[in-house]
């Protein structure tokens, strides 16, 4: 399942959802959960604004979920991403994949979060003292 | 017609997020209605002139060779940064 909301979510809820639904199904369960972090190393609190594409990222991340539930034969899994205004320390995005076994659970959320920071149509602009930016993708997606 | 839609920086650059315009007859790929576009002169020249940009057909990443029929949705949007 996807959702693209400006709503904020709650990680242990929709893991218990998740538990509930499988029904014994799966025997793991591997979630990942997305911060703003402070660009500014503190010396500002910078706002964060999630721009998308409506539409076309519905479209986006539903492709990538199905490439995993292929890959790695999940039982279930889902993608929340957030748009809008964000404040440091918020969540931002929830990725979470349920398999047999662990291995594919943790290959699967890996791949999730890591293709749709590239391929999902959505623009980080972080607002500070001195006026606002557009992040560019190498601040967004730091090696290691 | 077709609908454009620019985002994030590039819409910020152009001051427009989104038109429809009637497709020039002569026209039937990305390029050459990237190419139309930016006969109106600044800011359209050099804000689709760069080549970081990606362009998306029917909400589908395309390329500049990618069709342009009557009725089409073309987006142009800088690389991404969600996640």
């Amino acid at each position: 399942m996807i959702s693209v909301q400006t709503a904020d979510f709650d990680p242990g809820a929709e893991l218990e959802r998740l538990r509930t639904a499988l029904a014994g199904r799966a025997g793991a369960v591997v979630s990942f959960t997305g911060l703003v972090r402070d660009l500014n190393a503190g010396e500002t609190v910078g706002q964060l604004t999630l721009e998308h594409y409506p539409g076309m990222t519905e479209k986006a991340l539903a492709a990538i979920e199905a490439e995993a539930v292929e890959r790695w034969e999940l039982v279930d899994s889902l993608i929340i991403h957030r748009v809008g205004p964000l404040s440091p320390s918020d969540r931002i995005v929830f990725v979470a994949a349920a398999a047999a076994h662990r291995k594919a659970a943790f290959r699967a959320c890996e791949f999730m979060i890591d293709t749709l920071k590239t391929n999902a149509p959505f623009w980080k602009k972080e607002a500070t003292a001195g006026g606002s930016r557009w992040l560019s993708p190498s601040e967004n997606s730091p090696a290691g | 017609m077709v609908q454009l839609r620019y985002f994030a920086s590039l819409r910020e650059t152009l001051g427009i997020g989104d038109e429809t315009v009637a497709l020039p007859d002569a026209v039937d790929t990305v390029a050459g209605l990237q190419q139309w576009l930016q006969t109106r002169g600044e800011p359209w020249r050099e804000a689709l002139a760069d080549e970081r940009l990606l362009v998306a057909v029917n909400q589908e990443v395309g390329d500049m060779q990618t069709a342009v029929t009557d009725g089409d949705e073309v987006a142009w949007f800088p690389p991404v940064t969600g996640g």
